[in-house]
């Protein structure tokens, strides 16, 4: 009985159960960023003024650039996918390296612009920061805690890609077995998708 | 498990489909960034959040395979939109009254 069970349990392999756990996984970090969207949507509510001044501070040609770079950064993904549905693997490779050097490119924008931002004095707790209304100030908190959380799940959904190319050169990622690469991509879909929001509230809107 | 198989078989897109699909966010991203200069007054932020949820549906439909899915993903995903609304609601229905 047992031993048989056991060949049962190994032989199983259930896709969509781990695309659903991961869309499970998904959703719990739609409620994380949700929050601080609820927050946002009440602090901008209560200093409207405020933030219009502070959101004109923000670099919008960075802000569409790397908007641009995390789209196209998808679409590699996607294709990545298709590559190696269709059994091209290194088509697929090449298109993994692409989307984990377009999350790169996203990284350094990121660099300059805060960067920039530190030059001028806007870093949280600054002497120039905390001399400005307080409305500004929860501006400037919102977006170093919002964008900051999102360039930390860039850098993680890097690190999952960085795993795929090695489980795909390695052919754990093959034809028949995709599922790993299908999940990272669902992961990297929702960080492009949480940057969807964010462009506009904190770029565009002001 | 035969049906996990077919299941993945069956929805083998093209890469036609996904340049297509990213054609028509940059052009809604394009769109968002020139409409941004323009005032609409109070409609702005309604705007370009509409654009965003037009460059959502796209992604998690086409990109994220949700409409090749079983209807329970597409249920899931709805129900979390769902409440998330219920909760901007019910905390403007506390703070407009301030």
């Amino acid at each position: 009985m047992t031993t048989e069970n056991e060949v049962v349990v190994h032989a199983h392999r259930d896709d969509v159960g781990a695309r659903m756990g991961m869309w499970l996984f998904l959703l719990s970090e739609f409620l994380l960023f949700g929050g601080l969207f609820l927050m946002y949507s009440i602090y901008r509510f209560n200093h409207q003024h405020d933030f219009h001044i502070a959101a004109e501070g923000m670099n919008i040609f960075l802000g569409t650039a790397n908007t641009l770079i995390l789209l196209t950064s998808s679409l590699t993904m996607a294709l990545a996918i298709t590559a190696m549905q269709k059994g091209n693997k290194i088509l697929s490779l090449v298109l993994q390296i692409v989307t984990f050097l377009f999350g790169l490119a996203f990284l350094v924008n990121k660099f300059f612009e805060w960067r920039a931002e530190f030059r001028e004095g806007n870093y949280p707790g600054s002497p120039l920061l905390t001399a400005k209304p307080s409305g500004q100030i929860l501006y400037y908190g919102l977006y170093y805690t919002m964008v900051g959380l999102h360039g930390v799940h860039v850098i993680v959904g890097m690190t999952i890609i960085a795993f795929m190319i090695r489980f795909t050169i390695k052919g754990i990622i093959n034809k028949d077995d995709y599922v790993k690469l299908e999940n990272a991509g669902l992961y990297w879909h929702l960080v492009d998708i949480i940057w969807i929001f964010l462009f506009p509230l904190f770029y565009l809107i002001t | 498990m035969d049906d996990n198989k077919t299941s993945h078989i069956k929805h083998t897109p093209g890469y036609g489909i996904y340049i297509l699909v990213w054609l028509a966010l940059v052009t809604l991203t394009a769109l968002t960034a020139t409409v941004a200069g323009i005032s609409f007054g109070k409609f702005s932020i309604a705007v370009a959040l509409v654009i965003a949820m037009i460059k959502s549906y796209l992604v998690l439909s086409e990109f994220m395979h949700l409409k090749f899915e079983m209807k329970a993903f597409r249920i899931f995903v709805l129900v979390a939109i769902l409440f998330f609304l219920l909760l901007i609601v019910l905390l403007f229905q506390n703070y407009s009254y301030y």
